[in-house]
């Protein structure tokens, strides 16, 4: 019997809870040559979605009352670039989502040139028209394969300050661009000392694959992890300094962090220069990349 | 002695099979890092690979009116395993040559799968309606030895493939699993000849 009035109680309890896990409300949908894209709208807050129902894969989300402020952790830990180099003159996006990352950068850095790659035409035309991207004078957008655009950047050697990798979603990572050879690319692109940033995972297998790649293009970096996980380096590899130089950046830069619901007290505890990864993990390469089938793995 | 050379032909259908997937799966892999992995690559390698096993169909059958033999057969395996040799020796230039050569990466895409993979994939077409000429013996059974032909060699496509995309490129390189892929056909092509040879 107690059995039986507990299942009733179960039911009763999920009944009660469903107008409470109701669903925001859809304002778009389309499907994409890569995939599903959802926009929604929950109270003042609006997301991308490359998944619906929620909470799976939430691509990009602003607050309409307040679009500067960073919903997301990672949004804000992208932005520690900065701390490594305040002043940027050319940077370089890899994944444009909502255009929250890129927004930021031609509010902060209205000098800097900013090279926009996404390969997804709906993605951007789904930004500019629910999320307000509005891509300034300084701004070029690329509708294409990030690795492709990089491979055909190379030869004419644009000297990228900075270069934002965040092309990676937590159903699929496109494999040609988490290699050895990619990230050599990427690192012939930028000046000597620019800085890298790449969004990039935390929990699986491909954890330690990951950062072996890394470190063998470019050396040690800073690695902050959250949920996800921000890989902050140099092209020629972090130095002693560069934990000096961010707190100093960083001041620099506060206020303008600070007006988007980040700051030092949060990003500069993240900072860490250490490893705690399987260094003799095999290094990813063009030759071997399995990164989906490795994602899909528990970390040992 | 009928029953050997079929068997010989039926094994070299079901492995030919499984070698043109392989080769085709690493393929769509081999030419991402310049052209992407979207749906017009990925049509780019589907259409070359049907091109050219349509073409291999053709050609197979009017080479199996001239003296069919399994040690023929054999040939043709070897040629399609030799013909890949140039992907795995020179892919990385070749790929930068075509990378160089075209912007766009339908028409990028298209031609460096022309130009890698068109000719092994004719060769393995061939293999398909050159074993049936070996194996049939009589009108009356030839659709089933057909079928049958049919049911080993795509069941071998089949199994390539899984293998390939689950397995294989989570344990090794790509011009490993080439190369892996090349010295199977060429010592299977080479067992069939000399176990065959004195028929012939």
């Amino acid at each position: 019997m107690r059995a039986i009035a507990g299942f009733f109680a179960f039911v009763l309890s999920l009944l009660t809870a469903l107008p409470l896990a109701a669903q925001p409300k859809l304002l778009h949908q389309e499907r994409s040559l890569y995939r599903n894209i959802f926009v929604t709208q929950d109270g003042d807050e609006r997301c991308m979605l490359f998944r619906y129902p929620r909470p799976f894969g939430r691509e990009s989300c602003k607050l309409l009352t307040q679009p500067q402020k960073f919903l997301f952790d990672y949004t804000q830990m992208m932005l520690s670039g900065l701390y490594l180099n305040a002043s940027p003159k050319r940077v370089l996006v890899i994944g444009e989502g909502g255009g929250t990352i890129p927004t930021a950068l031609q509010e902060m850095l209205p000098d800097a040139q900013i090279d926009l790659v996404e390969l997804d035409k709906s993605v951007d035309t789904v930004a500019r028209q629910y999320f307000d991207f509005k891509p300034g004078s300084k701004m070029r957008v690329f509708v294409e394969d990030g690795r492709v655009f990089v491979k055909r950047m190379v030869p004419q050697k644009p000297n990228y300050d900075m270069v934002l990798l965040d092309a990676f979603d937590a159903d699929y990572i496109p494999e040609h661009m988490l290699t050895r050879e990619f990230l050599q690319e990427v690192k012939s692109i930028m000046t000597p000392n620019g800085v890298i940033v790449a969004n990039t995972f935390s929990d699986s297998a491909l954890y330690d694959y990951e950062s072996t790649t890394y470190t063998a293009v470019f050396g040690k970096f800073f690695n902050l992890r959250l949920a996800n996980r921000i890989i902050l380096g140099r092209a020629g590899g972090i130095t002693p300094d560069d934990l000096a130089n961010a707190k100093k950046n960083a001041a620099i830069v506060e206020a303008e962090f600070v007006k988007r619901g980040s700051g030092s007290n949060f990003l500069l505890p993240l900072l860490n220069p250490n490893v705690d990864w399987n260094p003799t993990a095999r290094v990813l390469t063009d030759q071997y990349s399995p990164s989906n089938l490795l994602n899909a793995l528990p970390r040992r | 002695m009928a029953k050997k050379s079929a068997l010989w032909s039926y094994t070299i259908a079901g492995w030919s099979g499984f070698y043109v997937m392989l080769v085709e799966l690493l393929s769509g892999r081999l030419i991402a890092p310049s052209f992407g992995s979207s749906i017009y690559v990925w049509g780019s390698v589907i259409f070359v690979f049907m091109l050219g096993l349509s073409i291999g169909y053709l050609l197979g059958g009017i080479y199996s009116k001239y003296n069919p033999s399994v040690l023929k057969l054999c040939g043709i395996l070897v040629a399609s395993a030799l013909t890949t040799l140039p992907t795995v020796l020179f892919g990385t230039q070749l790929l930068d040559f075509f990378f160089n050569l075209i912007t766009d990466p339908r028409f990028g895409s298209l031609t460096t799968c022309l130009g890698l993979f068109l000719i092994p994939t004719v060769f393995a077409g061939m293999i398909s309606p050159y074993a049936i000429r070996i194996i049939v013996k009589n009108k009356e059974s030839s659709g089933h030895d057909a079928g049958y032909l049919y049911f080993i060699s795509t069941l071998g496509s089949s199994v390539g493939t899984l293998l390939t995309a689950f397995y294989l490129v989570l344990l090794f390189e790509i011009n490993t699993i080439f190369l892996a892929g090349i010295s199977i056909s060429v010592i299977l092509g080479g067992l069939g000849a000399i176990f065959n040879y004195d028929k012939e």
